[in-house]
């Protein structure tokens, strides 16, 4: 495909700039150049912003030596007059990894999972090398620099790709033609980062997001210890991250959602990375503003998809489709809220993509100053190189573009890429441009030609009278050759044309007639084809691509603005109070200032919007003590102890799951780490404020918990895994008691003020033993969580809330005795051995020997309905609708230690409340406005009203998809978006039955 | 309210007094019943306010309005059911209960044998009539269950037991009633264990897993036109599909498929059809209604399969189909299918609360199942002259608040509303209220 003139031709000067001077020469004399070369008559981009029409570029030894207009060129210099032409920077990818061998993904066999490391006199997780150093792998690719070289690009700092703590980058100069000597501008450039674990280990620790923050936490606080010689062993890996200290911080986040993530651990230890994105920064675009951080950003704009099959489109979620229609903004967006970013050809298929994305970009709305300075100036600067690249200030290495004109201009042609002062011809400057009509005639006949197209790949239409002839066109070197057929078609005959360009644009040569006679060939050049330029801009203009407004969050039932708080008076209610008032008729309900304000007859207040709730139900919105929806994972399963993670490290406030909770009255959620392993992780208590972001949906103060699992799955019972301990319940009882032996030492040691090192874990379990932090802990039979029980009475605290508790009313009367709570499924058993003995009476006899009560969901679906299952009580066992009732609303508060602000419908707590249109456990009730602080994130209505509004924009995203295609714009298969439902046993990438 | 607590609480009394084996599946009917004063919920869409019901024989002798028809019902054994309401039992379709015990304990499964096409496999045979599963779900009324294998193309063969019995054979209703497909996907994932995104993309071999199953329905064709001297067994089990003796039911959820489906049908003059799952079945109603084919809606409490449905179209999809006039029954399948399907009434619920009326909600666990199932000839109804497999509820038993029953009996035998769980409950309940 690629013809032989397309390819770049590195000339190789008479002269070498970088003969090394000390290097001994046995193939001919030391021959030493200190020639310059001069650029004149350019429009030079010295930045972005400091721009030299008519002006002189001079180069020497491979750097910048002047620019400017009246730069005094040296006698001994080359020039070469460019005049017409314009010379930019070259650009710069300070994410790539280019040259680097990709590393071997580990080809070990076995079921069993790694716990170990493979290494040793290194950190004690294989994922984390901050040792490794891309110089060591790196070899030069002629070939990929090429194509780079075709982008723009100049310089490139390459990295390791892989694991959680990468190692050092290198900065390279993609000088084909030199040795590494030169071509290597930095071997030691910026530390990356990554949440992604190697492939070079099946170690497997982390498991999950939420695990690889933990690990970086940690790793932050053991090198600096070891800095600080606290350490007996050696320790390479700390030993390199401390040395690499003084790089630039680079860390591979690859979403929005992980950048923030990114930045809240690296502020957490004085570090401020500098963060991949990953394009969909638009849509929270605060939150990324307010990291501080200065973004390295893909542009891999995704294609349309292919929506002319309706069936299948009809998969298509709109987020999906916004995403197409959104992203190019991306940069703008970013740019108009004056982020720094540079930009990457990271995620791009190849570089070669590079520009027609990065002019839509420009299309829609990047200013291309913006643009010029995201692939110079500031990529320089973000890597501390503004003096030696990016720029064509003195000193600075020539790197630098020869264009026809506005680099960011779709005709422009890239002339020439100059790379530490050696030459890479792309299209060759001194070529004329041919392109336009022309008539001339031949045997007599007149004939009409069009020349279109690319000039490296023109393209003929040649008329005769009627008839337009097959015709095809080559041109190099200013000379053009054409082959045509005959007029007359019934032959297969052919005549050949070759001419030269005259200084007039004719062309002049000679035919070869399909006889073999030749005759003498000139071709006039008519008028060029400008207009088309012209065409093509008003088109554009016109036809500027409609953007659909970002929702809060950016998908169907998203709020265009985030909803307020306001003063709500329901009138005529029946009111459950959940309070000492029981179930109170006809009675009025004001909301203000996010609280309940009052609860009496005939309330009335001016400000207030009225709600007659005559014949309907106003509850206190329902509490699920066991989620795990709105989360990007739920186990961290590497390890049979992850105290050290956090869910609400991972929140997910777009998860669609919010929404639909809302609509069957959930107001308040704990999403708990899986029951993976025997100490699991942090929880996240929310409120399901639609829209709001992951830290304004976490209670402010929020109860500190953690989840604790026995059983079946921490012994990992039902999946082929036989390594980690412990395999046997007697077995999880010692590793209860081993982890709070050493957090009981741990503690000690830490408030006797004598050194120690700090361990996030162990902190935490500490926070147990100090009964600052509540166990929430999966259960199923009675001897588990009796033993559970007794393990806390030994350490002299009490588990919370056993949650699931299956065989809770078994010992019922232990578990009142201990002080514990019971979260329980209203009806769930037979998934499993140990949930045999579940019997649906379980709520009823815990509830009846006084043991707080309540029902949960431990999945996406069934907590839309929680109010159902708490019905279920009493139908099974005979529980009063009012207790019942308190199952899903006031005992999980009660459990979660956030009942003096949810819960009840009481003067002063939260505004929290439920409308329901009938009976709230009868199943014939909906939610229909679901209230949260006082702001309606669900109501019945505006659901209505949304789905025909999500149709509307659908229909016409998929009209501009086919708009898209119709203008032969590639497209991409349609993709279903799946919810996939995270319960107690699922992992990150990982497909898992409940 | 007040007065199902105290029935409640009565009932637990009673319970406790009575050491009687649960699990013993209840004698023939000897003695003719009355249940007098109930509501009677007809199942075909009619209601009897005070009615009398008369049991002979296990067979339904008269149901009638008791403030209409005078009968004597001295000799008889009488249950007044003033104030409650009966039910025809509810039938569930397309489930697995009682071929699996417990779904972690693969010694226990035995609902999806190995291979693509299995017509010739039999579920009767692998029903355990003694499941500790399938004996919870009398308390909540469902008395009848379409046992059904899974997996593969064609999955093999169903059939209808009622669920309390000794063994398969006792509990057999109708033998071999239906062949059960899963239609190819027009989706498909990526298989990520070899670096593909695992996200959900059309299906590329859709055409050609459509072709497959259509050649093995040509072969089976052909070979049952033959003389059939050498025996192929799934050929054989397939015959019924073309003269009208099995339905074929084909799971199938989304619209292009269901058109296939349809067209499907009719390409191999399937006498019976009926469409499992059916998601996206109410943009088909029309044609479904044209070509008189029936749907079991998915279990309705599930969540939207695409992020931008209306977060009720799950639950309204019964709604939907029976506004275009086709017939809708309730099916349960789907993750923990066994232990849920006694939550068959709570579906039916929630269906009116999504639009249709209790009575139409209660056709589609009952008389519309018993059409559907062809068991309507003896099931579904509380008609004259159909067996007597019906509940006594203290209240609505579509809403898991007044959903007590009281009496249950298949084909007129009385059975018994224990369970291992109801066994725990007393066990436990005494154990605390001796420490007392």
């Amino acid at each position: 495909m690629i013809r032989p003139y397309l390819t770049i031709l590195t000339f190789l000067c008479c002269f070498s700039f970088y003969a090394q001077e000390y290097f001994p020469k046995n193939d001919g004399v030391v021959a030493t150049n200190t020639n310059y070369t001069a650029f004149t008559n350019a429009k030079i981009y010295v930045t972005p912003t400091q721009v030299i029409e008519n002006g002189t570029l001079l180069i020497k030894d491979g750097k910048v030596v002047a620019t400017g207009t009246s730069v005094s060129i040296p006698k001994n210099t080359k020039i070469i007059d460019v005049s017409g032409k314009s010379i930019y920077p070259s650009f710069i990818d300070i994410y790539s990894d280019f040259g680097i061998k990709a590393p071997e993904r580990d080809s070990g066999s076995g079921r069993s999972a790694q716990y170990e490391p493979s290494r040793s006199g290194y950190y004690w997780n294989d994922h984390v090398m901050p040792e490794n150093k891309a110089i060591d792998r790196f070899s030069f690719d002629s070939k990929k620099a090429s194509e780079y070289i075709k982008a723009g690009f100049g310089t490139l700092n390459a990295h390791i790709q892989d694991g959680i703590v990468r190692g050092s980058g290198m900065l390279v100069a993609l000088d084909s033609e030199g040795t590494n000597a030169n071509r290597i501008l930095d071997d030691h450039s910026a530390q990356y980062f990554s949440f992604s674990k190697s492939v070079t280990s099946r170690q497997s620790y982390p498991s999950s997001i939420m695990g690889s923050m933990a690990l970086l936490r940690q790793l932050y606080i053991d090198a600096d210890w070891y800095a600080k010689g606290n350490s007996k062993t050696k320790d390479l890996s700390l030993e390199a991250l401390n040395k690499n200290k003084s790089l630039i911080q680079i860390f591979a986040a690859g979403s929005r959602a992980n950048l923030l993530r990114a930045d809240k651990v690296g502020d957490e230890y004085g570090v401020q990375y500098v963060i991949l994105g990953g394009g969909d920064e638009y849509e929270r675009v605060n939150e990324v503003k307010n990291t501080n951080a200065s973004l390295i950003i893909p542009i891999n704009f995704p294609d349309a998809y292919d929506v002319e099959n309706p069936f299948l489109a009809s998969g298509l979620s709109l987020s999906d489709m916004r995403a197409w229609n959104q992203k190019p903004t991306n940069p703008k967006v970013l740019a108009e809220n004056n982020i720094k970013f540079a930009l990457t050809t990271h995620s791009l298929k190849s570089p070669k993509e590079f520009k027609s994305n990065l002019l839509k970009a420009i299309e829609y709305g990047l200013s291309e100053e913006k643009a010029l300075e995201s692939l110079t100036t500031i990529p320089a600067q973000l890597l501390g190189k503004q003096n030696t690249i990016g720029s064509l200030k003195n000193e600075t290495y020539a790197n630098f573009l020869i264009t026809s004109g506005n680099i960011f201009d779709k005709k422009t042609t890239l002339y020439e890429n100059w790379v530490l002062g050696q030459q890479n011809v792309i299209e060759d400057m001194t070529i004329k441009d041919i392109r336009g009509d022309y008539e001339f005639r031949l045997a007599g006949e007149d004939y009409k030609m069009s020349l279109k197209g690319e000039l490296s790949k023109l393209k003929s239409e040649i008329i005769s009278g009627d008839n337009t002839l097959g015709s095809k066109v080559s041109y190099s070197d200013n000379w053009v050759t054409i082959s045509m057929t005959t007029k007359d078609s019934t032959k297969q005959e052919f005549v050949r044309i070759i001419a030269n360009v005259d200084s007039d644009n004719n062309l002049r040569g000679t035919t070869t007639m399909p006889t073999g006679n030749e005759m003498s060939f000139y071709a006039k050049s008519l008028k060029k084809e400008d207009d088309t330029k012209s065409d093509d801009k008003k088109k554009s203009k016109d036809s500027t691509e409609k953007v659909f407004p970002v929702t809060f969050p950016n998908n169907a039932y998203g709020f265009t603005e985030l909803p307020k708080a306001e003063t709500l008076l329901f009138k005529n209610a029946t009111v459950w109070t959940n309070e000492a008032d029981g179930i109170l008729e006809n009675t009025d309900v004001l909301i203000k200032n996010g609280k309940i304000a009052k609860i009496g007859q005939n309330l009335s207040d001016n400000s207030a919007k009225v709600i007659d709730a005559t014949g309907k139900h106003l509850t206190a919105g329902v509490i699920d003590e066991h989620s795990h929806i709105a989360a990007a994972s739920i186990n961290e399963g590497g390890q049979n102890s992850s105290a050290e993670v956090s869910i609400e490290d991972v929140v997910e406030p777009g998860d669609i799951s919010i929404y639909r909770n809302l609509a069957g009255g959930v107001t308040s959620i704990q999403i708990l780490h899986g029951s993976a392993n025997p100490i699991g992780g942090r929880s996240a208590i929310i409120k399901l404020k639609w829209g709001e972001s992951a830290d304004n949906l976490i209670y402010d103060n929020s109860p500190k918990f953690i989840k604790f699992a026995l059983g079946e799955n921490v012994k990992q019972s039902n999946w082929s895994s036989y390594s980690r301990f412990p395999q046997t319940r007697m077995g999880v009882e010692q590793l209860y008691i081993d982890y709070f032996t050493r957090a009981k030492e741990y503690d000690a040691l830490k408030k006797s003020g004598k050194p120690y090192r700090k361990d996030i874990e162990l902190e935490v379990l500490a926070e147990i033993l100090n009964k600052e932090r509540f166990i929430s802990c999966h259960s199923y039979v009675q001897s588990e969580i009796n033993m559970l029980m007794k393990v806390a009475e030994k350490f002299n605290f009490n588990i919370n809330t056993f949650t699931h508790i299956l065989e809770g009313y078994k010992l019922a009367d232990k578990m009142k005795e201990h002080g514990v709570g019971g979260s329980t499924f209203s009806d769930w058993w037979a998934y499993k051995y140990e949930v045999n003995d579940a019997i649906p009476y379980n709520a009823a006899i815990m509830h009846n020997q006084g043991v707080t009560v309540a029902i949960n969901s431990d999945d996406g679906e069934m907590s839309r309905r929680l109010n159902q299952e708490a019905a279920k009580s009493v139908k099974y066992g005979g529980v009063s609708e009012e207790e019942a009732w308190k199952f899903v609303t006031l005992n999980p508060a009660k459990l979660l230690h956030i009942d003096d602000r949810v819960g009840s419908i009481k003067v002063g707590k939260d505004a929290d409340v439920v409308l329901w249109t009938d009976h709230p456990l009868s199943i014939y009730a909906k939610a229909e406005k679901t209230i949260i602080e006082g702001v309606t994130y669900f109501d019945l209505k505006r659901d209505e009203m949304m789905r025909s509004k999500i149709q509307n924009e659908k229909s016409e995203l998929i009209n501009l998809m086919l708009q898209a295609k119709n203008k032969g714009l590639k497209t991409q298969p349609i993709k279903k978006k799946e919810k996939e439902f995270l319960h107690c046993d699922s992992m990150d990438n990982e497909h898992h039955e409940h | 309210m007040k007065q199902i607590k105290q029935t409640l609480i009565v009932l637990l009394v009673l319970c406790f007094s009575s050491a009687i084996a649960q699990q013993t599946p209840a004698p023939k009917q000897t003695k003719d019943i009355a249940i007098v004063g109930a509501t009677a919920h007809i199942g075909n869409g009619k209601v009897i306010e005070n009615s009398i019901i008369i049991i002979k024989d296990g067979k339904l002798l008269t149901v009638a309005d008791a403030g209409i028809v005078k009968i004597n019902i001295t000799n008889m054994e009488t249950i007044n059911a003033e104030g409650k309401h009966v039910y025809p039992g509810f039938i569930v379709p397309n489930t697995t209960l009682g071929l699996v015990e417990i779904d972690a304990v693969r010694a226990t499964d035995d609902d999806a044998e190995i291979g693509t096409y299995k017509p010739h496999i039999r579920s009767l045979i692998a029903y355990n009539a003694e499941s500790k599963v399938v004996e919870s779900m009398r308390p909540n009324g469902v008395l009848i269950g379409q046992i059904t294998p899974r997996g593969g193309t064609i999955s093999g063969t169903s059939s209808i037991v009622q669920f309390d019995a000794w063994n398969w054979e006792d509990a057999a209703i109708k033998v071999d009633d239906g062949i059960h497909v899963n239609w190819p996907n027009s989706f498909s994932r990526g298989r990520w264990w070899r670096g593909e995104d695992p996200g959900l993309k059309p299906n590329e071999n859709y055409s050609k897993q459509v072709k497959e199953l259509q050649d093995y329905l040509d072969q089976s064709k052909a070979y049952n036109n033959g003389d059939k001297k050498i025996t192929n067994l799934p050929f054989e089990a397939l015959k019924g599909i073309f003269d009208g003796s099995k339905k074929l039911y084909v799971n199938v959820d989304d619209e292009k498929g269901i058109n296939d489906v349809i067209n499907f049908k009719n390409k191999n003059g399937i006498k019976h059809m009926v469409i499992v799952g059916g998601y996206s079945a109410y943009k088909v109603a029309d044609l479904l209604k044209q070509n008189n084919i029936p749907v079991l809606v998915q279990r309705l409490h599930k969540t939207p399969s695409n992020e931008d449905d209306d977060y009720d179209l799950p639950y309204k999809l019964a709604k939907l189909l029976t506004d275009k006039g086709v017939t809708v029954a309730l099916e349960s399948s789907g993750s923990m299918e066994r232990m849920n399907a006694r939550n068959l009434p709570f579906l039916a619920g929630t269906a009116v609360a999504h639009g249709v009326t209790k009575e139409q909600a209660l056709q589609m666990i009952t008389l519309n199942t018993a059409k559907i199932l062809g068991i309507d000839d003896q099931y579904g109804s509380l008609e004259e002259g159909k067996s007597a497999t019906l509940f006594i509820s203290e209240g609505d038993a579509l809403d898991m608040r007044t959903n007590v029953l009281t009496h249950a009996f298949i084909d007129g035998r009385d059975v018994s509303l224990e369970s291992h769980q109801t066994k725990l409950w007393k066990r436990y309940s005494n154990k605390f209220k001796n420490q007392e």
